[in-house]
């Protein structure tokens, strides 16, 4: 009995120490030589839906397609439009044709040679009302497309159309895998050919998906061999493994970035970056409330939301404040714009104005009918909620009764902000390199499943938009939406909130990660590990 | 017997019917479309799109006429295509997944069994002894701890301050170039956490049953005969008292069936696992319908049979039960 026991606690013993832990090195710092190999393995928490990215919405599956497959253009660190698949390209007198100049001798994956018949099979498939995807919009202006020989691609359109030039930025989708038959049950969805720096390799259900380096890419070879994007849905599980060096990169929360990170041996092991991301949280107002219709009102909002207290508590400082629709690094920014510092008094002074008079207990009211109002907040969004009960205070202060409402996302949409049934929400826009905002703030968008939700209404802003959206000129467009910009900051349909710091802690054997207005990705192809720093060697040379 | 199983299962059909009819409806109750491509406040969706997306996927027909066209489909036992953007055949992801689900839980079941049990009968014999008390305090505190948190603090414990057993996941990212044993090896590192996680909340149920049974038991006239007649106590427990006593055990064996297909939600998200109960959470939540019935339908049926398989072993294990 005593020798049974002695056995399983034996295999016990063997199973554990066969787990051995991991040994690591510690000379990361050194810059060394840009070497091909390696593998780089990064988390997603929602698993791509399909690898053909006409047809998926969603970041991750954008995210992989984006390794697989090129555009005709694509944006280079300052978010200005550079050639990808095209070389280059004319734009006609009147603005309204383009003229692509492919590259020559690219390959497919498998081998057969880029042509402009693919680009026309792209364009045609997108435009096809059988093909369900919500990015053929851009392409519905095009009123001719042809093939004028090999290499050379031309569209024309019916107007000018600023954002048309990088919407051929999308996947180009190889025609002759395609052509012919119906694309939403294409193999190619599950397992992707392109033009890209990366071949897919495999793809294992809810687990993983595997690329690998294109020996062909027309740009030289990637010098990271592999790329493994795995499925971790859980956040906290994330950073378990990233602390555990099982992942080698992820983007972290404030309080990960400012505290959980920061010990000895993480900052041994990582490096942090951080640059404004992509998105900007607001509170809109439903300017059709009759207290809201006055300007002054929001003025006043805006001027007694202490937006620093909201970055400083809830985001642990890392964001900015933000003043417009677009963020302080893109070209198109107005720094000279109305601001609405944190102040009491003013707000107090505009509500006068505005009419609203102070009761015994210190509430406002205006023609007897008190100052309250409702926010509403989407469940799930821990941000938007804590934002809430800071300018719930703050309002309060100052003698508004402000209420909060947690709702679920489906029924936020469709219940309320369809119905436009609400009265203020704090919401977040995606910031686009291209500056057309003309479908948040255009007078025309006001009709349901629409995105002028809060009903804005300006002659001014509505004639920008439209002029700034038809020329190409850029120095041009700028002069419209500085102005745009300018009048959005006097008016406040929105109190611009702040715009959160995208921050990324990423191993320090990845080298050449320069920040960007682009963020750190637009130069992927030319990140390397030095060889004495390689961690997965055994599949250095793996090629397709 | 047979007449009493064909019974059975033709009463089954019209039950399946209504549990289909009854999620049919209540899935269509709740806010929301299928989010088919991303249309929610995206400002490249026009409404003329979004119109045309819909009718591509049935859903500008009236309900019934939908609920009309599964059932069609439904009685070929053809599941329907997913609404994601893959557009897989719903039964292939249910396929992909099963075996996961189905094999983590029964080796959970299994370990279930065999530590709770043992658990029961001994908390039984030695009733209020300090070893019961201790007993019963471990499994009821499985039972009431938030297993999330449990297994957030063995992560952290074995994976990265011991580094001993992996985090998430079921291979390594080297899987594929591991021998046979190691392949196993490796498996079996990656499912040790889940299924001790999720077997510890499973626990006190089933020694709970088991105790309270075998307490009941104790207490008959049969017992104590076999006593006075100076049977070994042994011999008493196992032979006489703990037969009788696992009768109720069967119940609880027909009702875990259903079990073995649902995945958590909660549990797989954070082992990363890709199971049942993930996809079922996701199609939820982007209102994949033929997603979401498939599953449904499954487990009402398993559901159902599993209540069946029950009734007759209780007839097989106890003779004075008789069916038919």
């Amino acid at each position: 009995m005593l020798l049974k026991k002695h056995i399983i606690f034996l295999l016990i013993a063997i199973f554990l120490s066969s787990c051995s832990p991991k040994k690591e090195m510690s000379f990361y710092d050194d810059p060394g030589k840009p070497a091909y190999g390696d593998t780089m393995i990064t988390a997603s928490i929602g698993e791509a839906s399909s690898l053909i990215p006409i047809l998926a919405s969603d970041s991750a599956s954008h995210e992989i397609a984006g390794y697989v497959y090129n555009g005709l253009v694509k944006l280079d660190k300052n978010l200005n439009i550079v050639g990808d698949l095209a070389d280059s390209w004319d734009i006609s007198k009147d603005n309204l044709t383009f003229t692509f100049h492919l590259k020559k001798g690219v390959k497919w994956h498998d081998g057969k040679p880029f042509t402009a018949h693919d680009v026309m099979y792209t364009y045609k498939v997108i435009v096809d009302p059988k093909t369900p995807t919500p990015y053929s919009g851009d392409f519905k202006e095009v009123k001719e497309a042809k093939v004028i020989d090999d290499y050379t691609f031309q569209v024309t359109y019916n107007k000018p159309f600023a954002p048309s030039l990088i919407s051929w930025g999308t996947s180009i989708l190889p025609k002759h895998l395609l052509e012919g038959k119906d694309i939403t049950k294409s193999p190619l969805i599950r397992k992707p050919v392109g033009t890209g720096p990366y071949v897919f390799k495999e793809w294992i259900s809810g687990d993983r998906v595997v690329l690998i380096a294109n020996d062909a890419y027309f740009e030289g070879k990637p010098f990271i061999a592999r790329h493994v994007i795995k499925v971790i849905p859980d956040s906290a599980t994330m950073f378990l493994e990233l602390k555990n060096n099982a992942i080698d990169t992820m983007s972290l929360t404030p309080l990960q970035f400012t505290k959980q990170t920061n010990y000895p041996a993480f900052r041994r092991e990582f490096n942090k970056f951080q640059y404004p991301s992509f998105t900007y949280v607001y509170i809109g107002y439903n300017l059709k409330h009759p207290f809201f219709k006055d300007k002054r009102v929001r003025q006043a909002i805006s001027h007694a939301v202490d937006k620093q207290e909201i970055i400083d508590g809830i985001l642990l400082g890392q964001g900015m404040e933000a003043t417009g629709p677009y963020k302080p690094d893109m070209w198109v920014y107005n720094k000279n714009v109305k601001r609405y510092e944190y102040s009491k008094d003013k707000a107090l002074a505009l509500l006068k104005e505005a009419g609203f008079e102070k009761g015994s207990d210190g509430m406002l009211s205006k023609d007897g009918k008190p100052f309250e109002f409702t926010i509403l907040v989407n469940q799930g969004n821990d941000v938007r909620i804590r934002c809430a009960e800071l300018i719930q205070q703050r309002l309060k202060d100052i003698g508004i009764d402000v209420k909060i409402r947690v709702v679920e996302w489906a029924s936020f949409i469709n219940e309320f902000i369809d119905k436009k049934n609400f009265e203020a929400v704090i919401l977040a826009w995606t910031i686009t390199p291209d500056p057309d905002i003309y479908d948040v703030w255009h007078s025309s968008k006001q009709g349901p499943k629409e995105l002028n939700f809060m009903s804005f209404e300006n002659k001014e802003v509505d004639e920008l938009l439209v002029k700034a959206r038809h020329t190409y000129n850029k120095d041009e467009r700028k002069r419209y939406y500085d102005r745009i910009q300018e009048i959005l900051a006097e008016e406040q349909p929105y109190t611009f909130l702040f715009i959160p710091y995208a921050n990324l802690a990423i191993h320090k054997r990845f080298k050449g990660i320069e920040p960007a207005p682009a963020g750190i990705s637009y130069n992927i192809l030319k990140w390397y590990v030095p060889e004495e720093q390689r961690r997965y060697k055994s599949n250095a040379a793996v090629s397709p | 017997m047979l007449r009493y199983l064909l019974k059975r299962l033709i009463l089954m059909i019209p039950m399946l019917l209504g549990i289909t009819l009854i999620s049919f409806a209540v899935i269509h109750l709740a806010p929301g479309e299928p989010d088919v491509v991303g249309a929610e406040m995206n400002p490249k969706v026009t409404k003329q799109m979004r119109e045309q997306i819909r009718s591509l996927y049935g859903l500008d027909k009236p309900l019934y006429v939908q609920y009309y066209m599964w059932l069609k489909r439904f009685v070929k036992l053809d599941f329907g295509t997913s609404f994601t953007p893959d557009r897989r055949p719903v039964i292939d992801k249910i396929k992909e997944r099963l075996p996961i689900t189905i094999s983590i839980n029964f080796l959970s079941m299994i370990l279930i069994f065999f530590t709770g049990i043992p658990i029961g009968v001994y908390c039984a014999r030695y009733k209020d002894s300090i070893a019961d008390k201790a007993f019963t305090t471990f499994v009821f505190a499985g039972y009431a701890m938030p297993y999330f948190w449990l297994a957030l603090l063995l992560m952290m414990f074995f994976g990265v301050y011991l580094e001993l057993l992996p985090i998430s996941g079921l291979k390594s990212f080297d899987y594929d170039e591991l021998s046979v044993a190691g392949k196993i090896l490796d498996m079996l590192k990656h499912l040790i956490l889940p299924i001790c996680v999720s077997a510890f909340g499973g626990l006190a149920g089933i020694s709970r049953y088991m105790k309270n049974s075998l307490l009941e038991v104790l207490r008959q006239e049969y017992i104590t005969t076999a006593y006075a007649k100076g049977l070994p106590e042994s011999m008493v427990l196992k032979k006489h008292a703990l037969r009788n006593a696992l009768l109720p055990v069967i119940t609880i064996l027909g009702f875990s069936v259903p079990g073995l297909i649902g995945g958590s939600v909660i549990f797989e998200t954070i082992f990363a696992i890709p199971g049942m109960g993930q996809l079922f959470y996701m199609s939820v939540m982007s209102r994949d319908y033929p997603t979401i019935m498939g599953i449904l339908v499954i487990g009402a049926f398993l559901t159902l049979l599993g209540n069946l398989l029950a009734d007759l072993f209780y007839a097989v294990a106890d003779p004075r039960i008789r069916i038919g």
